[in-house]
């Protein structure tokens, strides 16, 4: 348990004051990285508009993944290169490995390419709730689907995705819904469906394994077609006969039916788990971890679990209305939160690439423009999250296991990794055919305010890369040390500021563009090893 | 795997990073001269302690040969010639009145004087004559690498991955003070660690937690610094090592007092301590006096004067220490600063960017005396005149790679780049 005091702001509106650093703390936590332009676009609003502007606004879905894929060893006889795969339902283990790489680089590229919108950040919520693996899945266009499903219903109403959910075929596949017959219910997907997707494991959890069995047995008699790639639901296999609940579901009984008709049983048994108070509770408490911070305090489960819990229930579990009052809260925006988070390997990469910029070749050089993403996303599960293929149906560990949780993320493996990618995306990049991603230090320090000025080059980068200060003797060791070789005093900035104009005036200098660039690589460098910059 | 898939794939690698302070990044590399192969040389240690901003060597090291010319070259700031301290056997040149310890340690036959230090084509950029300096390039060549940096890569081979090891358990450079140097920058990585400041130094040696822990960002920012720390593998070594030394010499100041001091003073400890590491890093700043450099009323007083007595009074403290911890014999140290300044003072009362200066070299092994002579004063004095060069920087490197850390001179010429000469530095 931490030491330090509670923070006892609550759910009321923020109308404090809104600059940088709070339009910063909202883009972090609700999109991947806060780009400049889109701080821009929403310092012009008040908080409460740029919060329901990120949940509120509708955009189009994407674009579906295309074929990437052709290479020396094999072409795709029936989806063009370029051309959207996801048409095909003719899978063999060629086409399917590839497509999966597809698929997860894709997704990668949505991340990167996000609207101004939350629904991508959601998309990532609900892929670590509904837990599924490409790599058990293991089927591309399952795998696709899934994630439109997440991202169709991202923003949406919550018991429909759940429903939604439970005969999606990715997710028959994965907890066995697929082979869960009358004469041998599987019972995994009828625990998951409770243990992790709607009732939790907290204080108020208290169904048993007979409420387990009962609802898998409600769940028998879905199949997957492996011709077609659907789902559908097969009378013969499903059990027929009541189901009885216990006592936390107040002993009610889901009666057996016959037919296709049957498949009301799943309506009915999804208004029992929703009937549960403790639903609302335990998506809002995972939000909060989300979007928030780990520790739930006495304070927070009062102020905060619990009113957005019964404003859950009340708008009969729409998603927004939850997530527009907790982002645009006095506790969302309470100083004690800003950095409060480990940024998850996913936001430390994809937040980087997008908080500096750095230009990716455009779509007509797709294979490209796929291959670096491929190369982000095996970064990613370098740093432990592999996204497409969490390491169990609980999700990321880091998101939910007491009472580390986000620490997890740190490790004497993955910082030291951290590192090496920041180093290397300032120094050299990502490279594939010749063509590089790397960050443009010159490009990104013109943009900050007043770059000449070596006091508030520092002030302005630590401001743009960091959601916590730093303290002032270190921000005079960094000038001295990085920006000034070394020399000390007031009279010395100018000798920053001469390399800095030198450059303006005569950019085909070359050794003065090297100094100045060096000493933008040594800063950058530098500031993106500090802890500081594992915080969002 | 074929040796050049394992090196791609191996490279770079970076190991720790930033801790209280603590500052330690190496990358794969390849290499060609190992140091263990050579096995002699390797305990020996130099240490480095850059003056930033340009000394000026005119009153550091004063011309009493032609005293009258330099003090109406530069009146506003000359130092009365009664002033001047006189080092023993040498009539023709003396010291800045701030450095009694500095003539001390010359009469001792501790400590040379390097006169007239540059390059051909000196720059007056600070950034660039830094460089210069620390890369060891000529005016007109930008390298990547840092001189030590360079020898450190030689004779280390398959650093970081093969390291610690038992003949090397230790970091191969460490700077105190600021940020990794590229003194120490190797051909991919940087072969050196920082210990940012003192503070972070004690406050690691005591347990004391990371401040500002009391907040939720805090509490993170203390795990990731204690996870730093772990991944850290020199931590532990540094550590031992300081333990280990329990006295040091009562000459340093108390803490705070001079910054050059309180480096120093680590540097003893961690080499008193057992620490095999080759280079250190030290420096103080504040040398760019372009104004005021003196107080107006005493020339032997002020800004300049400050410097100059800490500097001396920290390498006697320095000097002392390593004698009292009987590891003397296996340090030799040497001061440097990217120019010198001008021969003619500013209206200012400062003097602004100049070009060649006195080197310090210090040790118990040194050979005591004055290496070169006076400035040759240039007959029609302007604003713009320079003092010449006597020796080129790189010869003092190479002096100390050859004749202290003993590499053979192919060796320290393909460090260099370039064959120097030899200078009389180290006794023996």
């Amino acid at each position: 348990m931490a030491n330090y005091a509670p923070i006892s702001t609550g759910l009321r509106r923020y109308k404090g004051s809104w600059g940088q650093t709070q339009a910063t703390h909202l883009l972090r936590r609700t999109q991947f990285g806060a780009r400049k332009e889109d701080l821009d676009y929403f310092l012009r609003k008040s908080p409460k508009k740029a919060v329901r502007e990120l949940v509120e606004k509708e955009y189009p879905l994407p674009p579906p993944p295309i074929n990437n894929y052709n290479d020396d060893k094999y072409t795709d006889p029936e989806i063009a290169p370029g051309a959207d795969w996801t048409i095909s339902v003719k899978y063999d283990g060629m086409n399917n490995f590839r497509r999966k790489n597809s698929f997860k680089s894709w997704w990668l590229g949505l991340m990167l390419g996000q609207d101004r919108s939350i629904r991508e950040k959601m998309v990532l919520f609900w892929h670590n709730h509904f837990v599924t693996e490409t790599n058990t899945v293991d089927n591309a266009l399952w795998c696709y689907k899934y994630n439109m499903l997440l991202r169709q219903h991202a923003l949406g109403n919550f018991k429909e995705l759940v429903k939604a959910m439970t005969i999606e075929p990715a997710m028959l596949r994965y907890l066995n819904g697929y082979a869960s017959t009358k004469k041998a219910p599987d019972e995994n997907y009828g625990r998951e469906l409770q243990e992790l997707f709607t009732i939790g494991k907290g204080p108020g959890s208290h169904y048993n394994e007979a409420d387990v069995k009962a609802a898998a047995r409600v769940l028998t008699g879905y199949t997957l077609n492996y011709k077609t790639y659907t789902a559908s639901f097969d009378p013969k296999r499903h059990d027929e006969t009541d189901k009885q609940f216990s006592v936390f579901y107040d002993n009610r009984v889901i009666k057996g039916m016959k037919g296709t008709d049957a498949t009301a049983e799943l309506d009915q048994l999804i208004d029992l788990l929703f009937s549960r108070e403790e639903v609302s509770r335990f998506i809002c408490r995972k939000l909060y971890r989300f979007f928030v911070y780990h520790e739930i305090d006495p304070a927070t489960e009062k102020n905060i679990i619990e009113p957005l819990a019964t404003l859950f229930r009340k708008k009969d579990y729409a998603i927004r209305p939850v997530l527009e009052t907790l982002l645009s809260s006095q506790h969302f925006f309470d100083q004690a939160n800003y950095g409060s988070l480990i940024k998850p390997p996913v936001d430390f990469i994809v937040g980087l690439c997008r908080e500096f910029d750095v230009v990716f070749p455009d779509g007509a050089e797709y294979a490209d423009l796929y291959g670096f993403w491929e190369q982000l996303r095996n970064q990613a599960a370098g740093l432990q999250q592999n996204i497409g293929d969490p390491p169990n149906v609980a999700g990321w560990q880091a998101y939910y296991q007491e009472p580390e949780y986000d620490k997890l993320w740190i490790s004497s493996d993955t910082l030291p990794k951290r590192n090496q990618f920041t180093d290397r995306m300032v120094n050299n990049g990502l490279g594939r055919n010749g063509k590089k991603v790397v960050i443009d230090l010159l490009a990104f320090a013109s943009r900050l305010p007043h770059p000449e000025d070596p006091d508030q080059l520092i002030a302005g980068a630590v401001k743009a890369l960091y959601s916590v200060e730093l303290p002032p003797e270190d921000l005079q060791q960094i000038k001295t040390s990085i920006l000034l070789s070394g020399l000390t005093g007031m009279a010395s900035d100018h000798y920053w500021t001469n390399a800095w104009q030198t450059l303006q005036q005569k950019p085909d200098d070359k050794t003065n563009r090297n100094g100045v660039t060096n000493k933008l690589k040594n800063l950058f460098r530098h500031l993106m090893d500090k802890p500081e910059y594992q915080l969002m | 795997m074929k040796r050049r898939t394992f090196l791609k794939n191996t490279l770079p690698i970076v190991l720790p990073a930033l801790v209280n302070g603590f500052s330690l990044k190496a990358w794969a590399r390849s290499s060609f001269l190992p140091a263990a192969a050579r096995g002699i040389g390797e305990d020996r240690i130099l240490v480095l302690i850059q003056l930033s901003g340009g000394n000026d060597g005119l009153n550091t090291v004063i011309p009493l040969e032609y005293y009258g010319a330099y003090q109406s070259a530069r009146a506003n700031i000359a130092i009365p010639e009664a002033k001047i301290l006189r080092l023993e056997g040498v009539d023709q040149t003396g010291l800045h009145p701030a450095m009694p310890e500095l003539q001390q340690l010359f009469g001792e036959g501790k400590l040379a004087i390097l006169q007239g230090v540059s390059y051909p084509q000196p720059n007056f950029s600070h950034f660039r004559a830094t460089d210069i300096w620390l890369t060891g390039s000529d005016a007109g060549q930008v390298l990547p690498t840092g001189w030590a940096g360079r020898y450190l890569n030689a004779s280390y081979p398959h650093f970081p991955q093969d390291y610690p090891n038992a003949s090397m358990p230790d970091p191969l450079a460490i700077q105190i003070g600021g940020l990794v140097s590229p003194v120490l920058q190797g051909p991919v990585l940087t072969m050196g660690m920082a210990i940012s400041n003192p503070t972070s130094f004690y406050d690691m040696l005591n347990d004391r937690p990371a401040a500002a822990s009391n907040t939720r960002a805090g509490d993170q920012l203390a795990y990731i610094r204690e996870m730093s720390i772990k991944t850290d593998q020199y931590a532990g070594v540094i550590k031992k090592a300081a333990q280990r030394v329990t006295k040091q010499s009562d000459l340093y100041p108390a803490a705070g007092k001079n910054p050059l001091a309180d480096q120093l003073k680590i540097v003893a400890r961690l080499i008193a301590g057992g620490l095999r590491t080759r280079f250190y890093l030290v420096s103080m700043g504040g040398f760019d006096t372009h104004a005021k450099q003196t107080d107006t009323t005493d020339t032997t007083t002020g800004a300049h004067a400050r410097l100059l007595a800490r500097l001396s009074e920290a390498i006697h403290a320095f000097q002392d220490d390593l004698e009292q911890l009987k590891v003397d014999d296996r340090v030799v140290a040497m001061t440097f600063s990217e120019f010198g300044r001008r021969i003619q003072s500013n209206a200012s009362g400062g003097t602004d960017h100049g070009a060649a200066a006195p080197v310090f070299v210090f040790g118990s092994t040194v050979q005591g005396g004055m290496i070169g002579s006076n400035p040759v004063w240039p007959e029609k004095l302007t604003v713009n005149e320079n003092i010449a060069l006597q020796h080129d920087f790189r010869a003092i490197y190479n002096s100390l790679l050859e004749k202290w850390f003993l590499a053979d001179s192919s060796e320290a010429e393909s460090i260099l780049l370039k064959e120097y000469p030899l200078l009389p530095i180290i006794r023996g």
